[in-house]
This record gives structure tokens, C-alpha cells and sequence, in this order.
């Protein structure tokens, strides 16, 4: 059992942009109106690289920079874990399509886009942070899989990690084979110790035995919870958005939540 | 970091299906590495290939993983009585309490590739039998693993390019540190496909012959495929003075560009100070390194730099990509379980295909086997976007 500090919150999906607003929202203080999420802007990173990045980059980041700003946290020096089910689809698909020519002439930037890992080295870049980094997934339970490691690396080495779980739509074919319905990206700034800063603690543990899953009650949120894999977080950005705490079951990892 | 047994090995790759064929082909330097004829394929460069691929079948029940990132993961659990070492494990910790950490870039992507070839003309719909979850998705092998050796404690697949596999012995530190498990498998594997055959040609990253790794006429990396795993264990009162452990784990990111190292070698240097530190071991403690090495002109450049800088001119190194090819995702658990064969066996590997190294190179570079009395390894393995990881096996002290 690992307790753990939430010190900044980062969110960008339909009609949840901003923790702020997110959060009144999710609280039931604001009605949910969902739109489709504007791309952001790759603002931090230099501007070749800037052309080059893809949406999933620009939304990692995009989260990551408000999560960070919330828990005034310097990005430098900041581990880093991101979780996604399966990266930036739309490269994928580009170079799949090449590949199915005669030519095969896959073009050298999209080949190292495609890599899991792409925002982790988009972020060190922007941030110039050499600090370690991992890019990992679990499929639908990647934002679990990605709260376990970041606490586990928050409660081992007794340091601040940066959380951050994206997933975006894919084109079809592709989408008929992996529905993703929704853009969905968020960031948690994760602390070993209380401070003036904090915004819950969470209490994060594998379950003694798989439990059904929380649910979001509003069922606009919940088809948006089910849409996307890194929406997954959403009933514990709610427990956190009510300031009730409660128990949340992520499938196989417990998250006790409290306010304080 | 508390050292950790590493209680059972497996590995395949194109220089060895098992442990006793590895060592074989490092006592005697042969490589894997032939002419391309990968699929339809038509690239001038060289492939350490699995050709015995073709005949592995997955258990009926786990059928829909089938693709060929599975089947070399299922060949490699075959091997040295590894699937006997897990139900040991599982019998001894229970099965919640063993984690799943492994590692992979493109996982099955080839299904994908294959299923891009087969879209219907009018809809342009892919075909019904591709199952994306089972076998493209980076997640699959972990899904399969779990179930064919029934884990049931925390898992995921780590994905960060070349240094994927080397990543998951971390995870399994900490892990294990934090109590959420007490035994883990780490490891993981990459097959050829299209993507990476055609890209790596695409950045121009690819030889033409077999890969020549620290020497000057190094013209760029052989593509390769492996898979391997180890289990790691809390080390107890039964563990022998001989057994192997890993040491210490450092991760760095370079901060410098998508598809090239720092010319300085910076990052690599950060992750292998990183290891020394969380082993508590100098430099001078280091007895030979197993080097990322992959044969690029500025990739090897890099490395020797950062090592020279680190360890000076007088520790042995090698890199073993001649033997294996460079198998991407599935280097560093191919180099760890060479690296710890290294002080089980006594032998410091050579370099197959290497004849003249960079005289612009300053570290101590090993082009023949060599027997030896080892006690500690570092294995390097940096990938793209800047990922940096080293690990430190040694014996148990």
C-alpha cells in the first residue's frame, strides 16, 4: 500500500478543457457539455520539432504543462511516466498504408514518430529534462498500469513523478479494429509528501480481488470513460474534483482518495 | 536498491535458440546475421533471422495471439526449463504476487502490416480475422504471457524503443522494493517486420553486409529478432554466494533529438553513472561492459566516448550485435542474460564481424572471445527519442 500526494492535475477532452472547469464539472456544480477538443499547441518545443509532432504529443504535453503549473514543479529533472494503450494511430496508419505499395518508401520522420515512446523524447526535448523517463501499456488498463508505476517509483525513490495518460482516435481501417471515440489526455503531479500544495492523497494498492470497476454516474461521462483508455481515470479525477474521497476501483488496482 | 537474484534465464535469437547455443556461438564467434529474405522483403541489407518460426505453434486455446512477436515469445519459454522455473515460482509466492514487466517495440505489427495488404477493395475495410488487441497493440504480449503461464499479479509492457526490455528490470526493482510483488518476469521480445526493415533504410541506418560494430568502416546495424526473459527474486538466506544479481539500474533521457544520440554521449553517460550509483560500485569495480554498439557512424561514436569518459581506456568492452544483430526491443534482455552468462561462464565476448577498430576510439575494445574471471558486468542499451538505460550484474557479495 503506497500513500501519495496529488499536487497538480492536468486535462484536456471533449468539453473538459482545464482542470478548473474539469473540475466544477465533475463536482456536478457545471453541466457537461461536450465538444469536440482543439488540437494544442506544441508551444514548448522548438519549431522544427514543432512541425513535426503529432496529436498525441501536443495533448501529452499540453496536459503535462498544466498539471506541472498547478504543483509548481520545474519540468526539469521531473520523472516522468506516460501511459497510453496505443500511441499516435495516425502515423501508424500512414506508414501501414505506405507499406502496402509497391514503393514502400516510409518517410524517416514518421518511422521515428511511430515509436511508443515519441512523446517521452517530444518532452525531454521541450523541457530539455534528462531525468528517466517510461512509455507504457496495458491496453484499456494503461492509466491503472501508469498510476501503479508512478507510485511506485514516487514511494521508492521518495521523489515527485509526473503521470501523464493520453490516447487518441484512430483513422479507419484502424478504427473499426480499435474504437477510440474520444481524445483524452491527463496528468497527475504525484508527491511523496503532504504539503501546502496537495490536492487529495491517494492510497493506491492491488486489489486483494479484482472488483468491479467504479463507474462515472452522469451517462454522458461514462460513455466518455468507456470511449477512451486514459479516460479510464475519470472516476478518480472525480473523487478528487468532489473532495469526498471514497474508494475507486481501477479493475485490478484500489485507489483510496481523500481530500484535504 | 536491494540486489536481486536472477533465478532462471531464456533466450532465442539468430545466434542461438537456448542458453547452451548462445554460449556456443560466443565461444566461437558466429553470427546470425545472413542476406535479407525476410518475407517479400526486397532491401540489400543483412537480418539475424529465426527461421523455425514458421513451425511454432501457440496453445489452441490462446490461438488469436497468434502473430510472430508471440510465437518467438512462446519459443523462448520453452527453452532451459523456464516455464517449470514460473509454476515454481507461482507455487512458492502465489500468482497475485508475481509481476509481468515486459518489454517490445513493434510487438505484432506485422499482422497489421499483412492485414493493410488484404483491405477490401470497395470499403477499403480492413480483413474480419485481424485482431488488433491480441497482436499489433504493444499491450499483446502481456496479454498472451499472462495467460499461458497464469500471472495474476501487476503487469504491463514497457515500449521505449531500443532500450524497451533493458527498462523492464527497473520496473521489476522497484516493484519488488515497493512490496507490490515478490518475484517478477521481465524480458520481452521483437520479430521483424516491415516497419522497421523499411524505416531504418528510410533514416539510412541500416548496412548493407553484416554489421561491424566500433570498427571503421562501420556502416550501420543489422536488424535482428529475439525474445528472452528472466526471473527476479528477492534475494534470501538459501541464495549462494555464487548467484548472479542485478546490481543496479540507470535510466536517463538524452534531450537531444528523436533518432540520434548526443554526439557527446551524454544521456548514455547519465544512465551508467546512474547504475554505478544505485549499485554503490566506481567505475574501477566494473570488469567488462556490454555495449549498446549498434554499428552506426555516430551512434558507437557516442558510446565510446561516454565510457571513455566514465571508465577510462582499461575496461574490457565488446559489443555482441556481429553475433545477434541489433533485435531493437529485445536488446537489453538479449545483452542481460549475455551479460550474466559472461560471469557465469568466465568468458568475455568478442565482436563477430568487426576487423579494424575506429582508431579514433579510446576505450578497450574486445574483437575475440576471450575467457575470464568476471564479477560484475554493465550492459548498455539506448534507443529512440533518447531513452537510456543501464543495468549492473554481479556476483551475489
Amino acid at each position: 500500500m503506497m500513500r501519495i500526494f496529488v499536487e497538480g492535475i492536468g486535462i484536456l477532452a471533449p468539453g473538459l478543457e482545464g482542470w478548473p472547469s474539469t473540475r466544477e464539472v465533475l463536482a456536478n456544480t457545471r453541466p457537461y457539455e461536450p465538444r469536440p477538443v482543439s488540437a494544442p499547441s506544441a508551444g514548448l518545443l522548438p519549431p522544427a520539432e514543432r512541425r513535426r509532432a503529432g496529436l498525441t504529443v501536443r495533448l501529452a504535453m499540453a496536459v503535462g504543462i498544466e498539471a506541472l503549473g498547478q504543483a509548481q514543479r520545474a519540468s526539469q529533472e521531473m520523472p516522468m511516466v506516460f501511459a497510453t494503450s496505443g500511441g499516435d494511430g495516425e502515423t501508424i496508419h500512414e506508414i501501414l498504408t505506405v507499406l502496402a505499395t509497391e514503393q514502400r518508401e516510409v518517410s524517416p520522420t514518421r518511422f521515428h514518430n511511430s515509436v511508443h515512446n515519441a512523446p517521452s523524447g517530444y518532452w525531454a526535448l521541450a523541457t530539455g529534462s534528462r531525468a528517466p523517463s517510461v512509455s507504457l501499456s496495458a491496453y484499456d488498463d494503461s492509466f491503472a498500469a501508469g498510476l501503479l508505476e508512478a507510485a511506485v517509483q514516487v514511494t521508492v525513490h521518495d521523489t515527485p513523478v509526473t503521470l501523464i495518460a493520453y490516447d487518441v482516435p484512430y483513422p479507419p481501417p484502424l478504427h473499426a479494429a480499435r474504437p477510440v471515440a474520444a481524445t483524452f489526455g491527463t496528468a497527475l503531479v504525484l508527491a511523496p509528501h503532504g504539503s501546502e500544495r496537495t490536492l487529495a492523497s491517494l492510497t493506491v494498492a492491488m486489489a486483494d480481488f479484482p472488483q468491479s470497476t467504479t463507474r462515472m454516474l452522469d451517462p454522458e461521462l461514462e460513455r466518455l470513460r468507456l470511449a477512451n483508455p486514459a479516460a479510464r481515470a475519470l472516476p478518480l479525477l472525480a473523487a478528487m474534483a468532489r473532495g469526498d474521497g471514497g474508494m475507486i476501483h481501477l479493475n485490478e488496482i484500489d485507489v483510496a482518495v481523500a481530500a484535504l | 536498491m536491494h540486489p536481486l537474484h536472477i533465478g532462471h534465464l531464456a533466450i532465442a535469437s539468430s545466434a542461438g535458440i537456448g542458453v547452451a547455443a548462445t554460449l556456443s556461438s560466443l565461444r566461437s564467434g558466429t553470427s546470425g546475421l545472413r542476406p535479407c529474405e525476410f518475407e517479400t522483403v526486397r532491401l540489400p541489407t543483412f537480418v539475424g533471422a529465426i527461421d523455425a518460426l514458421a513451425d511454432v505453434a501457440l496453445p489452441d486455446a490462446l490461438a488469436a495471439f497468434d502473430c510472430r512477436n508471440n510465437r518467438l515469445a512462446e519459443m523462448a519459454l520453452g527453452q532451459d526449463g523456464f516455464e517449470e522455473a514460473v509454476a515454481d515460482a507461482v507455487a512458492r509466492h502465489g500468482t497475485r504476487r508475481i509481476g509481468l514487466f515486459l518489454g517490445t517495440s513493434t510487438s505484432g505489427i506485422l499482422q497489421a502490416e499483412l492485414a493493410y495488404r488484404a483491405r477490401d477493395a470497395t470499403t477499403g475495410n480492413l480483413p474480419q480475422d485481424f485482431d488488433y488487441q491480441r497482436t499489433q497493440n504493444v499491450a499483446s504480449l502481456a496479454g498472451y504471457l499472462r495467460q499461458r503461464l497464469g500471472i495474476g499479479g501487476p503487469s504491463f509492457v514497457v515500449s521505449c524503443a531500443c532500450a524497451s526490455t533493458a527498462k523492464t528490470f527497473g520496473c521489476a526493482a522497484r516493484m519488488i522494493e515497493a512490496g507490490v510483488c515478490d518475484a517478477a518476469i521481465v524480458g520481452g521480445a521483437d520479430t521483424l517486420c516491415l516497419t522497421t526493415l523499411y524505416g531504418f533504410h528510410a533514416l539510412a541506418l541500416d548496412a548493407p553486409g553484416p554489421c561491424r560494430p566500433f570498427d571503421i568502416a562501420r556502416d550501420g546495424i543489422s536488424i535482428g529478432e529475439a525474445a528472452g526473459f528472466a526471473l527476479l527474486e528477492r534475494s534470501h538466506a538459501h541464495t549462494g554466494s555464487d548467484a548472479i544479481m542485478l546490481l543496479g539500474v540507470g535510466e536517463s533521457n538524452d534531450a537531444y533529438h528523436m533518432s540520434s544520440p548526443h554526439p557527446d554521449g551524454i544521456g548514455a553517460r547519465l544512465a551508467m553513472e546512474r547504475a554505478l550509483n544505485v549499485a554503490g560500485l566506481a567505475a574501477c569495480d566494473i570488469d567488462y561492459i556490454n555495449l549498446h554498439g549498434t554499428a552506426t557512424r555516430v551512434g558507437d561514436a557516442a558510446e565510446d566516448l561516454a565510457v571513455v569518459t566514465l571508465f577510462g581506456s582499461d575496461t574490457p568492452c565488446s559489443s555482441t550485435k556481429g553475433q545477434t544483430g541489433h533485435s531493437l526491443g529485445a536488446a537489453g534482455i538479449v545483452e542481460a542474460i549475455i551479460s550474466v552468462l559472461a560471469i557465469r561462464e568466465g568468458l568475455m565476448p568478442g565482436s563477430a564481424h568487426t576487423e579494424t577498430v575506429d582508431p579514433s576510439f579510446r576505450s578497450h575494445y574486445l574483437l575475440k572471445t576471450q575467457p575470464a574471471r568476471i564479477r560484475t558486468v554493465l550492459s548498455n542499451s539506448f534507443g529512440f527519442g533518447g531513452s537510456n538505460c543501464s543495468l549492473i550484474f554481479g556476483r551475489a557479495r
